[in-house]
This record gives C-alpha cells, sequence and structure tokens, in this order.
C-alpha cells in the first residue's frame, strides 16, 4: 500500500468518527434528553469542521510538496456535505417534522437559518459535480465552480456564530482557522502576482 | 401530518400511543442512525416517576392543589440535561461539573429596602416555613419544556417575614460567585455573578417558590442546590440557582441574559408563544421525552393565576 493510499484509508475512517460516536451513544441510550438537539448539534459539529479540514489540504500540500494529498480533497469535501445532510434532515424531518410551513417560515425569518440554508445550497452543486465524469466535462469551469467552498465555509461559520446564545468560543475558534486559511491563499495570489510582474 | 394543529387538547390526551408507534414506524424504517434515535427516545417515556441519588428525603412535604396534573418527567431528565453556565455551557456539563460543589454551610444575605438587612443561615431562614410539593411545568427560553415536581416554600410566605418597606417595587436575587467551586465562572461567557429579579407583586403570586428540593429529596447541585427561585410562568432562565442573595428596591433589576443580549431576553421573560425569539419561533415546544412538538401556552399555562398581573401591558415590549 503506498503511503497516499493509506492516508486515504485512515482519513475515510477518521471521517466516520462523528456518526460512529452518535450510533453508539444513540445505541447506548446516551444522547442526553433531548436526543434531536444533541443530534442537529453534532452533526453540525461534524460538517463545519469537515468543511475547514477539506480547505487545509491545498496549502499543505503546498507546504509539503506533497502532491498526491490533494486526493484526499474530494472524499473530506463530500464527508462535510454527508454531514450537512443529517444536520439537515435532523431539523427537517425529525424536529420539524416535515412542517412545511414552519420551516419556509424559519428560512426566511430567521437570519442563522437562511445563512444556514445558503450553505447548503452551496454545497449541494459542488457535491453534484464531484464525480470524475463532471470535472471533465466543466474543465476550466469546475475550477471556478468550486472556488464556492470558501464561501460555503465562511457562511457555515456565521450560521454556526449567529445560532449560538451566548457561547462564542467554538465559531470564533473556526473563525480564526478561515483568517488563516484566507491569509496563506492571499499571500500566495500577492506573491505570485508580484512574481509575474517581475 | 399525523395531528392537526388546534383543537386545544393537549398532546398528552389524543393517544399519544398509537401516534408513537407510527411515528416509530416511520423512524426505524428511515435510517440505522434514525434507530437508535428512536430508542433513545423512547427510554425517557418509559423510566418510572422515583427519586434516586443519595440525598437527603425532605420530610413532611404538604402537596398543593397549584401542582399540574400531568406526569413529571424522570429524575435522570431533569438532573441531567438544563442550563447552568456556572458549572459550563453544556446542558450535560453541570451534572458533570457539580459533583464536588459543596451547598454547605449556605449564608443568605437580606438587604435593601427591607425592615432589617441581615445575613441568615440557610437552615434558619427556611425553618420557618412547610415545606410543599409543587408539580410544575418549565418552559425554557431554548423551546424545550420538561416537568419538575419541586419542594420548595412559596416566596410569598418568606417575602411577608422579611418585610419590605413600603417603597420596595422590586426584589433581586444572586448567584454565589465563586469560581473555585464553580468552574463554568471562569469562563467570561455571561456576566457573574448570576442576577436575576421579579416585581414585588410578581414574587408574592403564589406561583412563585424558593425551591430546596426535588422528587421529595434535597435539591441536587446540577439543578441550582441549596435554594432556588422558581417562576413556571416565566422562561426558565428567570429560575436563578443557589441564591445567596435578595435585595429589595425601588428600580427594575437588570438580569445577567438582559445585560448579555438584551434583544433576546427582557426582564419579564413571560412564556408567551406569540413573541418569538429573534432567532426561534416560541409557538412551540418539546417536551422533554417527547418527538413530535407541543404547541407552547400563553404564560405556560398559568394564564389563570398571572395574566392580571400584566393587564393593560403591552407584551410584544414587556418580552
Ligand atoms: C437549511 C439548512 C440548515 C438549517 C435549517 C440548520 C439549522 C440549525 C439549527 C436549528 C441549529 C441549532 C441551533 C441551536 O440549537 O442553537 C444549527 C446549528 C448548527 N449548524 Fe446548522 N442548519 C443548516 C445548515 C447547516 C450547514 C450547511 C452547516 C455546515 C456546513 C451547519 C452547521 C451548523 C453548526 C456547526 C451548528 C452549531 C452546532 C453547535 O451548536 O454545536 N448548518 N443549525
Amino acid at each position: 500500500m503506498t503511503p497516499i493510499v493509506l492516508l486515504k484509508r485512515l482519513t475515510f475512517c477518521a471521517a466516520l468518527i462523528p456518526a460512529a460516536q452518535l450510533a453508539y451513544r444513540a445505541y447506548t441510550g446516551d444522547l442526553t434528553a433531548n436526543p434531536i438537539e444533541y443530534i442537529t448539534h453534532k452533526t453540525g459539529d461534524a460538517a463545519v469542521m469537515l468543511l475547514v479540514i477539506t480547505l487545509v489540504v491545498t496549502p499543505l500540500r503546498r507546504l509539503t510538496a506533497w502532491n498526491e494529498l490533494i486526493q484526499l480533497r474530494r472524499m473530506l469535501g463530500l464527508f462535510a456535505f454527508f454531514y450537512a445532510c443529517l444536520h439537515l434532515f435532523t431539523w427537517a424531518i425529525v424536529d420539524k417534522f416535515f412542517d412545511v410551513e414552519t420551516m419556509v417560515q424559519d428560512v426566511f425569518e430567521r437570519p442563522f437559518i437562511t445563512i444556514g440554508m445558503v450553505t447548503f445550497l452551496l454545497l449541494l452543486p459542488l457535491a453534484i459535480t464531484s464525480t470524475k465524469g463532471m470535472i471533465r466535462r466543466l474543465g476550466r469551469r469546475w475550477q471556478q465552480l468550486h472556488r464556492l467552498v470558501y464561501v460555503a465555509a465562511t457562511t457555515a461559520v456565521i450560521h454556526f456564530w449567529w445560532g449560538v446564545k451566548a457561547d462564542i468560543r467554538e465559531p470564533r475558534l473556526w473563525a480564526l482557522a478561515l483568517s488563516v486559511l484566507f491569509g496563506f491563499r492571499l499571500w500566495w495570489m500577492l506573491r505570485a502576482r508580484a512574481l509575474s510582474r517581475s | 401530518m399525523l395531528i392537526k394543529k388546534g383543537g386545544g387538547i393537549p398532546y398528552s390526551e389524543i393517544t399519544p400511543e398509537s401516534v408513537y408507534m407510527r411515528r416509530r414506524e416511520f423512524i426505524q424504517a428511515a435510517s440505522g442512525a434514525a434507530l437508535g434515535v428512536a430508542a433513545a427516545i423512547a427510554s425517557p417515556l418509559s423510566t418510572p416517576v422515583s427519586a434516586q441519588g443519595n440525598l437527603a428525603k425532605l420530610p413532611n412535604v404538604k402537596k398543593s392543589p397549584l401542582s399540574t396534573t400531568e406526569k413529571p418527567n424522570s429524575y435522570e431528565d431533569v438532573t441531567s440535561y438544563n442550563n447552568f453556565y456556572e458549572f459550563g455551557p453544556e446542558k450535560e456539563d453541570p451534572k458533570a461539573n457539580s459533583g464536588k460543589f459543596s451547598p454547605r454551610p449556605w449564608t443568605i444575605r437580606v438587604e435593601g429596602l427591607v425592615k432589617t438587612p441581615q445575613s441568615y443561615d440557610l437552615e434558619s431562614f427556611i425553618k420557618p416555613y412547610a415545606l410543599e410539593e409543587r408539580i410544575y411545568r418549565m418552559r425554557c427560553v431554548e423551546a424545550w419544556s420538561v416537568i419538575v415536581p419541586w419542594v420548595g416554600i412559596p416566596l410569598g410566605d418568606i417575602i411577608k417575614t422579611l418585610q419590605p418597606l413600603p417603597n420596595a417595587k422590586f426584589v433581586e436575587f444572586t448567584t454565589l460567585m465563586d469560581p473555585t467551586r464553580m468552574p463554568g465562572q471562569r469562563i467570561p461567557i455571561i456576566r457573574y455573578p448570576y442576577v436575576e429579579g421579579l416585581r414585588l407583586d410578581e414574587a408574592m403570586n403564589p406561583l412563585a417558590i424558593l425551591a430546596v428540593g426535588l422528587y421529595g429529596a434535597v435539591l441536587p447541585n446540577q439543578n441550582g442546590a441549596p435554594i432556588r427561585l422558581v417562576t413556571p410562568w416565566k422562561y426558565g432562565f428567570k429560575g436563578i440557582k443557589s441564591i445567596v442573595k435578595i435585595r429589595f428596591t425601588d428600580t427594575q433589576p437588570v438580569g445577567t441574559w438582559q445585560i448579555s443580549a438584551p434583544r433576546e431576553y427582557g426582564f419579564y421573560a413571560n412564556v408567551n408563544p406569540m413573541v418569538d425569539h429573534p432567532r426561534w419561533s416560541q409557538a412551540t415546544e418539546r417536551r422533554l421525552g417527547e418527538f413530535r412538538r407541543r404547541k407552547t401556552e400563553p404564560f405556560n399555562g398559568y394564564a389563570d393565576q398571572v395574566a392580571s398581573l400584566y393587564s393593560g401591558m403591552d407584551l410584544r415590549k414587556n418580552y
């Protein structure tokens, strides 16, 4: 097994940990007295975490010059989408129990839900176009489209921030992580521009 | 949709069993993960009502006609899931982090516009009164609810004994400030010590109690030991815990959550399905142990006893 294949398998298993934890806690009846809220929080946490980790791949690849790392990116992004789906389904199906009227009202009237929905709608086309066929078919536009992942990560963190009652420590941490990652990109972009000019 | 809204019949009276079974089938069909969820939701429903733990039983507790006839949540539900930021911001934190807290000896300082400002030892403070069981609905501002069999003393009786001065209009409560004993106070999420207040006529309402027990036994640390406020027609955050100071005043107290987010949490904090929290609806709530949301009642179903306190007031402005 080559190192990258091993890393891919390890990453796959690691990305399943939040789901496994939830399943185990469900099995042992340990989802707190309010399981629906607990699952909403944990799946949301996992989605944001994986989204941010997805954005770590490219800088890490540049810093380490290990080009194969790029093979992790799609899997991580799809796992982020997977948890976002669980999160959304928990809200729509289990919490609101298909109460479409209330859900529509929430999406339009509550900014923190609105931006959660925006995040989901940004992730959706990225997940749909993540297949090899789509990558080939879209060519250059695929690259452009998938830059949306930066927007999605940002709106996801805003959703988290606006959703908490008082404890902003976690969303603040993710906002900081995003700032560092954006800093890297900006730095590289500016440097590339300076180099091409000189 | 399984149940239509409206009708005014409490959800508990419309054969919850069959509905419950149908939604269980639904969930089981959904997915493996959801299966576990159903099991987890089912278990609290089947837990028998009983006190647990090794906390001392409280003697001579009177029943009260003010108690609801609804079935209390399990001791486990009531003591393992609540907000008490002094022991951490997550719902599991109070139970997890309050084990070492010792609520004895305990002193309560009474001050401000009152006949004799003075400090009391807890035991002598509560000694003159008979303990009553009050089974109340508790509606959290976060849209979940729980039924709790408190043991306590009518706050009005205590206030009559303390004799506030004629110009006292409000009563303000303060929680213990001691970050060495309350580790959550080391995290600056909200301002400590926690403060809450009531208008004096609200405080005199027969529903308002200072609770010292739960399920017939001494109040567990995580629920606000040794003594806490319970005002069942208001959102849970008004129920200030581990009280060390009671102050009578002529100016409206400013509560901790009011300071934290004045647009979201007001002084009155009366349960009101018509006035939403800016970030979520207050029209419905989830009772711990139940799957479907139920409708939230004005004043949490205690309108008959308390609505007159607010006649003529705009409850949208005075949220
Ligand atoms: C229509 C789409 C969405 C809806 C309706 C929604 C709804 C919610 C709700 C109701 C909460 C709980 C807030 C609380 O109890 O305080 C929440 C929290 C959260 N959501 Fe979403 N969400 C959506 C999309 C997303 C997406 C796409 C992500 C991430 C990629 C996400 C990440 C989070 C996170 C991290 C939290 C906080 C969890 C915590 O407090 O630990 N959400 N969301």
